[in-house]
């Protein structure tokens, strides 16, 4: 008996089996540990626990929301226009961050002398300095630099930057911008059949079609039909300014834009390094060997530079994108009503910690696991394919 | 330097030792306090002093001078209780308590009387064994504002932006106002103090709110005082009282009737200065009379006796004592938070009920 244990034990595959086996039992034992020692301790203390508070009335204001919200919603629909608000830093910061990452990237190997130790400068000293610091700089200059809202500055008709932010005029609603909204939609689909067809017409003639002026086209004149059937509504709903602040129009706070302002000054500096060091990473022969062949310069870049330098680019620019999708947690230092501020006042008020703090993990693992899936799919689109 | 950081780690000690010992107390306190503290009086006397648990960090309600002296209205508060029941309002030892320490200090008998800017509320009048004299301060949650502005009301408040900081109640209670009133509002919630109030002086915000004590405090610190108001509005219930522990009706009467003798004093305009003049002790109201003991009976009632010569004698004099050595309500308020103080709140809801306030006392007599 105990010779054929030992005989099973011997063999190198059972015995990594075992040792699984026994650690996932240890985990789950740790797990269930933890789990029911919180649940009993807090029927202990009588503190209660659950999901049911998040149909229960809210009660308290939210500064600014994407969705519509209202003091007399549940905390469910409280949390989920915080999340809205943090979905709208991160998608707008992490356009912004790319595109003035890349720039700077690009600047930092300009031939330029100025212009390249001026990226250098912008580069070492944003990303040496902590990004909290920099949040409160940008709040402080923002809400004392710019004037009180009686003597706004007003840069283009109807448009006032204030201390209470930036009030732009924003088109009445109106059905019409419904068909604007498919207008849209229709094109990017029509775009998406023109490349299948474009691409399909080269292979077969070896010329190319002017694709994206084409698709410009498309993604202009279909939306603006959309307008022109609706009615073409022209009534634009104009800020004015009241004793307090403006009403009307489209304000942008001036927590949201010290926050991006923040977010993105600081993230494109590691971009930036993370760009040049892609650029760098494909070796001058290849752009020689493009020029050979007779490819534009446009082509070149397109065609042969970009692809390789992508891969290199790409991972760590993944990371950078989940760090100022994370980093915009800070918001609650200076105002703006981010997920974790919601989070926070919904904790204060129902005293669910558990709850609130699971929530706002799940949230933020999730919408970084999205990211990254996303990320990836493109990195191993974009990867060199082997033969 | 060294030294310094030494005598930090020793007090932090003490202050460990101190809690423990007062939770010891307090559950060894549970098992006699029926027996131990009905004779709270009767201790008093023995000791001759009565111990006061305060906050000591709050100006305005406690906290010491330069010269080491508790003020504030929750000190003075004290001080009357003790020239009530001992003849002298300079018998009072006060002991400063944080805000998780107060109550098990009380619980435990480590302090005879509770008077730390504390909310009367049921939990705390039930499971945690109080009982709760009158409110010397109707407080709640207040709107601060640049007087530039020449807002009057927090009505007038419609559209304009609020700085809040994140609290329990803090910004239900101003969105409950602002939608009660059917008026619009723009909040900028932040995690700390300082920022919230930054982001108010850099005219961010139309509006700071807060509890109103607390305004009137952080206004103090500011380097314009004179350039902020607070509205009049106080939009939650935060009503500030002393507390003494269940199980001693003689000291809890003793102690409520001393607060009740300080808002008589002020409707009868009975003063410390003009208590001992013809118009006051010739007077020929009859509560007038009772109130400063020339009608003899209350003393008696309450069961409060003096030492004269060698005789217990029931004192008659314990309102009197109280309003000559300490002054009327509004003396106390005036002195401590009222406007001629740097705190400069207005009476409100503490004013009298005859001039519009909460402040009302039950005949005496």
């Amino acid at each position: 008996m105990i010779n054929t244990v030992k005989k099973w034990f011997d063999d190198n595959k059972n015995r990594s089996l075992f040792y699984q086996f026994i650690t996932i039992l240890l985990f789950i034992y740790i797990g269930h540990f933890f789990f029911s020692n919180t649940v009993t301790n807090l029927e202990k203390q009588k503190i209660a626990s659950g999901w049911g508070f998040l149909t229960k009335e809210a009660g308290f204001p939210i500064g600014e929301s994407v969705i519509e919200y209202k003091p007399a919603d549940n905390y469910g629909k409280a949390l989920s226009a915080g999340f809205f608000n943090t979905v709208k830093v991160a998608i707008i910061g992490n356009f912004l961050a790319v595109t003035l990452g890349t720039l700077i990237g690009i600047a930092r190997l300009s031939r330029n002398w100025l212009v390249s130790r001026i990226s250098l400068c912008y580069i070492e000293s944003l990303r040496n300095i902590p990004l909290l610091l920099q949040l409160f700089f940008w709040y402080t200059f923002i809400t004392d630099i710019l004037p009180i809202v009686r003597n706004a500055f007003k840069p283009l008709p109807n448009v006032f930057l204030s201390n209470r932010g930036l009030v732009i005029p924003l088109p009445k609603s109106d059905p019409a911008f419904e068909l604007v909204g498919w207008g849209f939609f229709l094109a990017l689909i029509l775009i998406l059949i023109f490349w299948k067809m474009a691409r399909k017409h080269q292979d077969k003639t070896g010329r190319s079609l002017p694709f994206i002026k084409i698709s410009l086209c498309i993604f202009i004149m279909i939306p603006l039909l959309g307008w022109l059937i609706g009615g073409a509504p022209t009534a634009m709903d104009i800020p004015k300014q009241g004793r307090f602040n403006f009403s009307g129009g489209y304000t942008v706070s001036p927590e949201f834009m010290s926050l991006v302002l923040g977010l993105v000054l600081y993230t494109a500096a590691f971009i930036a390094e993370v760009v040049r060091a892609g650029i760098l990473s494909v070796k001058k022969g290849q752009t020689e060997a493009a020029e050979s062949l007779g490819l534009k310069p446009h082509q070149v870049l397109r065609l042969v530079i970009l692809p390789q330098a992508l891969r290199v680019i790409v991972p760590p620019l993944t990371s950078q994108l989940l760090n100022l999708t994370k980093n915009s947690s800070l918001a609650v230092a200076i105002g703006y009503p981010d997920f974790v501020s919601v989070s926070n006042t919904t904790l204060n008020q129902t005293g669910q910690a558990v709850e609130c703090i699971f929530l706002i993990i799940l949230l933020y693992l999730s919408t970084s696991l999205l990211t990254s899936i996303f990320m990836n799919w493109y990195n191993k689109n974009i990867a060199l394919v082997e033969r | 330097m060294k030294i310094v950081l030494n005598l930090e780690t020793v007090n932090m000690e003490q202050d460990l030792i101190n809690s423990k010992t007062l939770r010891i107390a307090a559950i060894v306190g549970s098992f006699v306090c029926s027996s131990a503290f009905s004779g709270t009086i009767d201790d008093i006397k023995k000791k001759g002093y009565i111990q006061c648990g305060v906050s000591g960090q709050v100006p305005g309600f406690s906290s010491p001078d330069s010269k080491g002296v508790m003020k504030g209205l929750d000190a003075d508060t004290c001080r009357a209780v003790a020239a009530a029941v001992l003849g002298d309002s300079k018998k009072v030892k006060f002991t400063q308590l944080s805000a998780q320490q107060r109550f098990t200090a009380l619980q435990s008998g480590e302090i005879d009387i509770l008077a730390r800017n504390t909310t009367h509320t049921l939990s705390r009048d039930t499971a945690l064994g109080l009982n709760f004299a009158p409110i010397t301060f109707y407080d709640g949650q207040g709107f601060m504002v640049r007087k530039k502005d020449g807002i009057k009301s927090g009505k007038e408040l419609d559209g304009a932006a609020v700085c809040v900081q994140q609290g329990t109640t803090t910004e239900r209670n101003i969105s409950d106002y602002f939608r009660k009133n059917g008026m619009k509002m723009k909040a900028v919630i932040f995690e700390s103090r300082d920022e919230t109030l930054k982001a108010y002086l850099s005219k961010r915000c139309d509006v700071y709110t807060t509890d109103a004590s607390g305004l009137a405090s952080e206004r103090t610190k500011l380097k314009d005082p004179q350039n902020h108001v607070i509205l009049p509005e106080r939009i939650s219930k935060e009503p500030l009282g002393p507390a003494v522990r269940h199980g001693d009706d003689q000291w809890f009467d003793a102690v409520k009737f001393t607060i009740y003798a300080l808002f008589a004093a002020e409707e009868m305009g009975i003063t410390a200065a003009n208590i001992d003049s013809d118009a006051i002790q010739k007077s020929t109201d009859p509560n007038v009379q009772k109130l400063i003991g020339n009608t003899v009976g209350n003393g008696k009632s309450l069961g409060l006796t003096l030492k004269e010569g060698k005789k217990e004698v029931s004192n008659e004099k314990w309102a009197y004592n109280a309003i000559k050595q300490v002054g009327n309500y509004a003396e106390i308020y005036e002195r401590n938070v009222g406007p001629n103080t740097p705190l400069r709140l207005d009476r409100g809801l503490n004013a009298l009920y005859t001039n519009g306030g909460l402040m009302y006392a039950p005949p005496i007599k």
